[in-house]
């Protein structure tokens, strides 16, 4: 029988600490999709999202109701749409965002491309037309993956990500450039991720799936306030406790969401994912460690502690791991990271170091208007050398906020926050990154 | 069997205990166990019920409880129990 103590833990953890399930992600393969024109491949698109997910809001909707956790979000990843798509991928773009909006989905990814050794004709027709994709469809998210541990990275696309970006900026300027927090660039993209805006269906997935995010950085950091002053022993060993409980529930919802829907259950995705929200804090985590301000000294060993332990805890709780697992810190959707950058202490500098230990990369960063398409590209190229040297997903997802200059503030709405606009290093780099070509895999790239 | 909490939040006041007990004898719910706490200052009632056999799915029976919460000026839920199972039992 369940103690009393018990009930009153979970229920004060959903409505006091923020608790949820972040979403219920379908993936849905569409690589029986193509037709011979891009037209007819857009209408069998449609079809099959809008048949496969029919019922995925209704059953997560239930399943919220009667497990009494928030489910905040369903969404649907899709297939790699460069491997569908030929000379004009705009109508599955477009058949892609009425898809999402038919079945009520908030946000549907897939609209990108896998680069990280070289492009075929079809992804580079892909990447000329993000910026005008992103700027026609309202819940489209898509990602493309430029470099790998065994492949290296692909300086070439590379440098066309700091084009796309720059132009989806300029094209969505009326929204302070958000059109560009729908684009992630990826090393070491993962097939299985349920977070968007990078979340894909990958070629080595089923026909279709369910992948599970859970969340809960509130619950973490209030379980930290009960050992003040103790060793990182005991902070270590708690947040372990803290993640297997939380995952525990993100099983649940996930076996019980892949039968109700009929589909396999593919993975849970431990992460602790922030929101605007005060309580809802990655940052506040790491302040609860110890650091005055995240970006303190001290803050890139209490993110790695914190990354690996949710891990640790989250493991054993769980049958199938994966996505990206680990500790999210993207700016405008964490409030301690907002109040830590727009005082002075968090700076894009600090905020690359903190991506080698933590479980993705440079996210949700607004930057200058002024900042240069090669300046984005030399953010991203970094970010890749960190993912592909440590054999770790990285990603960017930068905002070069039209007509804004650092110290000011965008604000994008909902859980996508505000942010205070970054500092970027003003260097020029031009002639490091026209070079193109690829740099090449790292030795312990051979590991066979 | 197909346990579910019901819990009731809000200022102690006489009738609560039966006022629910009936709404769910009315849908065929049966009590377990019933227990009362002051959580975050608040009287708390949480109460295992059996719904198994109940005439209407869990749903349904929240939008009956929430009902009776309205005329009692009491905050009522109910959710499956697997939810607590899940966190605190391996």
């Amino acid at each position: 029988m369940i103690e009393v103590n018990e009930i009153l833990q979970t229920m004060q953890m959903i409505r006091e600490q923020h608790f949820d399930i972040r979403t219920i992600t379908m993936g849905i393969s569409l690589l029986n999709c193509k037709k011979n024109t891009d037209r007819e491949t857009a209408e069998a698109v449609y079809e099959k999202v809008t048949s496969k997910a029919k019922n995925l809001v209704r059953v997560g909707c239930e399943l919220e109701s009667e497990l009494g956790v928030p489910i905040v979000n369903k969404r649907i990843s899709v297939t790699p749409v460069s491997m569908i798509s030929g000379n004009d991928p705009l109508p599955i773009a477009i058949a892609l965002d009425k898809a999402a909006q038919e079945v009520g989905v908030n946000f549907i990814g897939g609209f990108g491309a896998l680069m990280h050794k070289g492009s075929t004709r079809a992804e580079e027709i892909l990447l000329e037309a993000m910026p005008e994709v992103f700027a026609k469809t309202e819940r489209l998210c898509g990602s493309v993956n430029v470099g790998s541990t065994r492949s290296g990275i692909n300086m070439d696309a590379v440098r066309k990500m700091g084009h796309v970006i720059k132009k989806t900026a300029e094209l969505t300027a009326d929204t302070d450039g958000f059109g560009c927090a729908k684009i992630v660039v990826f090393c070491n993209a993962v097939e299985d991720n349920p977070f968007m805006a990078g979340a894909f269906h990958g070629v080595g997935e089923p026909e279709v799936v369910v992948n599970v995010g859970v969340s809960g950085p509130g619950v973490v950091e209030r379980a930290l306030k009960e050992v003040r002053g103790e060793t990182f022993d005991v902070v270590a060993e708690t947040i372990k406790r803290t993640a297997f409980k939380i995952t525990r529930v993100g099983e649940l919802v996930a076996q019980e969401a892949a039968a109700r829907l009929g589909v396999p259950f593919g993975i849970v995705d431990l992460s602790l994912a922030p929101t605007p929200a005060r309580g809802d804090s990655v940052a506040y985590i790491l302040s609860e460690m110890g650091l005055e301000m995240t970006g303190a000294p001290g803050t890139t060993a209490a993110l790695a502690m914190l990354n690996d332990m949710v891990k640790k805890g989250g493991v054993m709780a769980s049958s199938h791991v994966g996505g990206l697992s680990g500790a999210f810190i993207p700016v405008s959707e964490d409030i301690g990271m907002i109040e830590a950058a727009a005082a002075g202490c968090l700076r894009l500098e600090k905020m690359e170091a903190m991506t080698c230990v933590c479980s993705v990369g440079l996210d949700m960063i607004a930057i200058p208007g002024d900042t240069s398409a090669n300046t984005i590209a030399g953010i991203i190229a970094d970010e890749a050398a960190i993912g592909m040297v440590n054999n770790k997903t990285t990603a960017v997802r930068v905002i070069p906020a039209p007509g804004k200059k650092a110290g000011d503030t965008v604000n994008f709405g909902g859980l996508f926050g505000f942010a205070p606009i970054m500092e970027v290093n003003g260097y020029k780099n031009d002639a490091f990154i026209q070079r193109g070509g690829r740099i090449p895999a790292p030795l312990h790239s051979l590991r066979n | 069997m197909q346990k579910a909490l019901v819990s009731v939040t809000g200022k102690d006041k006489p009738g609560i205990i039966a006022k629910v007990s009936t709404a769910l004898f009315e849908m065929n719910v049966n009590v377990l166990e019933i227990s009362q706490t002051i959580l975050d200052g608040y009287f708390t009632m949480l109460m295992i019920v059996d719904v198994t056999n109940a005439d209407a799915p869990i749903a349904d029976v929240a939008v009956r409880l929430n009902e009776v919460g309205e005329e009692l000026g009491e905050v009522i839920n109910i959710q499956r129990t697997d939810v607590f199972d899940a966190m605190h039992r391996i």
